[in-house]
Formats: structure tokens, sequence, C-alpha cells
């Protein structure tokens, strides 16, 4: 159960905007918790070396912090049965000043048979869109 | 270049990961959620389930044990320095809980080369003990052309 009644929603509203500051830390800690040590994320000579501008965030790590402006919504994370994005522009990390996420949901389809909501998400860095097609698919 | 003839191979399953009560805060921190289902044990309880529950994109961490194994795979010729995500999906039949443990079995769904590049998508799915389905994660990898 939640507090949402599916019948007062509208396609087009948005249920929330979120700004995530993703530091040089944050990456580093995603890469602790993920297992995703490759060094693009937090070397940034060796991030030049492979033709980037500097260290670049990890995608799965702005997928996962998107998501999250869904789950606050619905207040329950086990109620996003289906969640899928494209990278399209990479996040880089400034060493000082990190990069601001700029995430807001809009409910994109409303299923009220089988009680689900599609959530379209658009997350953005320096107003440049970095995920496409982000949908989460979320039971009420 | 990716050996297309690894459209339709499958991996074998990986080794069982056991889902840690500590290893779902730590990522759920990594990934900025406040959501007490994912931290509090009694406030996943309170909602329903046995333990607290992973992130939406936690399924990650299985996938990627599948992967190294394609990476590893001198027949499927993927050289990981030049590979960059293209897309991630995960459908959910449930969500994942501290307490699961899981294999994965990884699928080379299909291997498409567009000039001097490869896009490799894999799937993966994700399976607890009896084998009950828990997740499908999809990956698409793009694997850029040598110079």
């Amino acid at each position: 159960m939640t507090h949402i009644n599916i019948a007062s929603l509208e396609v087009g509203q948005v249920i929330g905007t979120t700004e995530f500051l993703l530091t040089r830390d944050s990456l580093v800690r995603y890469a602790g918790a993920s297992g995703d040590f490759n060094p693009i994320h937090y070397r940034d000579d060796f991030a030049q070396s492979v033709g980037l501008d500097g260290v670049l965030a990890h995608g799965m790590l702005t997928m996962g912090a998107a998501v999250q402006v869904a789950v606050d919504w619905v207040g329950d994370a086990g109620k996003v049965i289906d969640y899928g994005v494209r990278f399209t522009k990479p996040v880089f990390v400034d060493a000082q000043d990190g990069a601001v996420l700029v995430v807001t949901g809009k409910i994109g389809e409303i299923d009220a048979e089988n009680g689900e909501v599609r959530i379209d998400l658009t997350a953005t860095f320096n107003e440049t869109a970095v995920l496409g097609k982000a949908q989460a698919r979320v039971r009420l | 270049m990716v050996n297309p003839n690894v459209q339709g191979k499958k991996y074998p399953a990986t080794n069982p990961y056991l889902v840690g009560r500590e290893k779902i805060r730590e990522f759920a921190h990594a990934v900025k959620s406040t959501n007490p289902i994912n931290l509090d044990v009694f406030a996943a309880q309170a909602a329903g389930y046995n333990d607290v529950v992973a992130p939406p994109t936690f399924a990650v961490v299985i996938q990627e044990r599948s992967l190294a194994t394609v990476l590893g795979d001198p027949e499927a010729d993927i050289d990981f320095s030049r590979v960059v995500h293209g897309d991630q999906r995960f459908i959910h039949a449930r969500p994942i809980v501290a307490g699961d443990e899981l294999v994965s079995v990884l699928e080379v769904a299909s291997v498409k080369t567009l000039g001097a590049h490869s896009m490799v998508t894999f799937e993966t799915k994700i399976f607890a003990e009896g084998d009950e389905l828990v997740c499908t994660a999809i990956s698409t990898l793009v694997v850029r052309g040598g110079e």
C-alpha cells in the first residue's frame, strides 16, 4: 500500500525534482560499493590517457541516483519493477566543485488496471541531458 | 572487434552471491538513497519484506560477475579498455532483499557491428535459491574499434 491514489494522477504531472551533488568522494564511494574500479572514475591522468577530458561519473551511479526521484515519490525502493536508461553523455566531475546532476520525474503512463505507473526521468548536467529514455515502472 | 559468433552463447552460472544487509546499506548510500526501505530493517519489515531491500540498480553487482566471465573469454575477444556502457535495464520479478543468495546466467543476446565499433547486448538472468527468477538485467556495451 502506498499513499498515492492512482486515480488522482495525470500524465505529464511532475512528481519531483532533486539535485544530486556528485563529488570525487561520491565516485570513490560508488566504486567501492559496486566493485567498478575502472580508473577513469578516479584518476585524471588515466582518464586523459584514454582521450577523456577528465574523470567522469560511473554511468551506473547516474542511473542509480536518478531513480531515487521515483523511489522517494512511491516511498518504497522495492516497488520499482522495471528501470532502464541509455547513457547519452558523460558527467565530468571536477576535483574541487564536483558535478550537479538535476533529475526530474514525470508521470509518463498510467496503467490503472495493473496499478502501475511509468515515471519518465530527465537527468541533466550543465543543462545537457545525460540519460536518454530513462523510464521507471512503479507498482503502486 | 567483438567476435560475432558469440551471439547466442550462454555462460555458466556464477558462484552464489550472498546479499548482505550492510552491503545493501553501503550501495544505497553510494547511489544517494535515503529510502528507509533500503536502510532500516524495521521499516522494511513493516512494509512486508524480510529484511532491507536493495536499490533498483543493485543487480548490477551480480551482473558484473557474469560480465567478468565474458570479458575474460578469449573467444568473445572484448577489449575492456575500449568499452563504453550504452544502455542498461533491470526487470524485477521481485526486489532483491538482504539474505538472498543469487546466481546469474548470462547469454550474449546480440552482437552488432557498426563500422569499426561493435555493440554487444547481454541478458543476465539472476536467480535466488530454488531457481526463482528475481531479475533480468539487460546491458549493451559499445566496444570502440582500434585506431
